[in-house]
């Protein structure tokens, strides 16, 4: 595996996971908001410095990670830097990366019991702030927020309010593009706007 | 014995020079790298950086592992520019013989350089470390009482 590691992680692990991590929750709590990470990071093809950092610092050797094979150039780099195992099959998964939306339905939804085993999608699109516009309402919106997204496929609000509908069960993403990030927790509702 | 290790184990070698270079202090094995050729640049892919592994061993009868405790270790991972990469874990916290011995590892891996360095490093450390434990050995051995001798003695 040696060879193909040519990139190193964080520069200082503690402080660059710790300000990414409060990047992610605050993300998770204001959906729609957009965040920063990963500015000071060299990520490995094909990752973005954002989705890059937010995988160092949420996946470790107790998380599967499941790689969409678009992204197979970055696998011994997360296994070495993350010590996670990559799993083949999205179903044990904890952790997702892919570089375009996944079947969410494959992912694990979690349990009425333990909602909480289900898995997080980290997605990596084109860009955030424009493109296709949609309108978020739920926990943590006072009033509906704007969003804008490049790379989402067309039927996304669709796809997105079956996921929804699973509550308190379904998957919850995080978006990222270039050193920018934005949540989609499970709570929030999505119309095209 | 520390450094037995079957010879027909895929990578037998490596194991070798990475358990003598986990053994040498950092002085030693920067006085000996010094005198191989000039140092390519390299990159640190990983730390140095220390923390704690836990220690599992088999005793008793029943042979289930169990944690003995557990221990400091350093651990370090370096890139040389002709792309080398090298891996070292050593006891406690020297983060400079960590980082040694990861850039040793990684030019060992280099077939250029491989034959010389295991003439100007290894072997060297190699020796100094086998003397150590021969020392002891034959310190040990003095103290040894031979229970053979008192039987003689009293016939």
């Amino acid at each position: 595996m040696s060879a193909s590691i040519s990139l190193p992680g964080f520069a200082d692990p503690v402080r660059d996971a710790q300000s990414t991590f409060r990047a992610v929750l605050d993300a998770m709590a204001r959906p729609g908001r957009l965040h920063h990470a990963g500015r000071n990071l060299t990520a490995p093809a094909p990752l973005d410095r954002a989705t890059a950092a937010v995988l160092l610092t949420l996946v470790d050797n107790e998380t599967p990670l499941w790689v969409d094979p678009a992204a197979a150039p970055a696998r011994d780099w997360l296994a070495f830097h993350c010590g996670a195992a990559i799993i083949d099959a999205p179903d044990k998964a904890t952790f997702a990366l892919a570089l375009s939306l996944p079947n969410l339905v494959a992912l694990p939804a979690g349990t009425h019991e333990a909602p909480e085993s289900s898995a997080t999608l980290i997605l990596q699109v084109p860009a955030l702030g424009i493109g296709t516009r949609y309108r978020l309402s739920g926990p943590g919106l006072r009033v509906p927020a704007p969003l804008a997204v490049t790379g989402l496929p067309a039927d996304f609000a669709r796809i997105w309010q079956a996921n929804h509908a699973l509550y308190p069960r379904g998957v919850d993403v995080v978006l990222c593009a270039d050193t920018t990030l934005m949540a989609l927790p499970r709570s929030v509702s999505i119309e095209e706007a | 014995m520390p450094d037995a290790m079957p010879p027909d184990q895929p990578n037998a070698p490596r194991r070798h020079w990475m358990a003598v270079l986990a053994r040498a202090d950092s002085e030693a094995i920067a006085d000996l790298l010094g005198t191989s050729d000039a140092l390519p640049e390299y990159q640190r892919l990983r730390g140095p950086e220390a923390g704690l592994v836990m220690v599992r061993g088999r005793a008793g009868g029943g042979g289930a592992a169990f944690n003995l405790g557990e221990m400091t270790v350093t651990r370090c991972t370096v890139r040389t520019a002709a792309g080398f990469v090298g891996h070292a874990y050593v006891a406690g916290r020297d983060e400079r013989q960590s980082e040694l011995a990861a850039l040793a590892d990684a030019l060992l891996q280099d077939p250029a350089r491989q034959s010389r360095l295991l003439a100007t490093l290894i072997e060297p450390l190699a020796a100094a470390q086998q003397a150590g434990r021969d020392a002891t050995a034959a310190k040990a051995a003095a103290t040894r009482v031979q229970f053979l001798a008192m039987r003689n003695m009293r016939a």
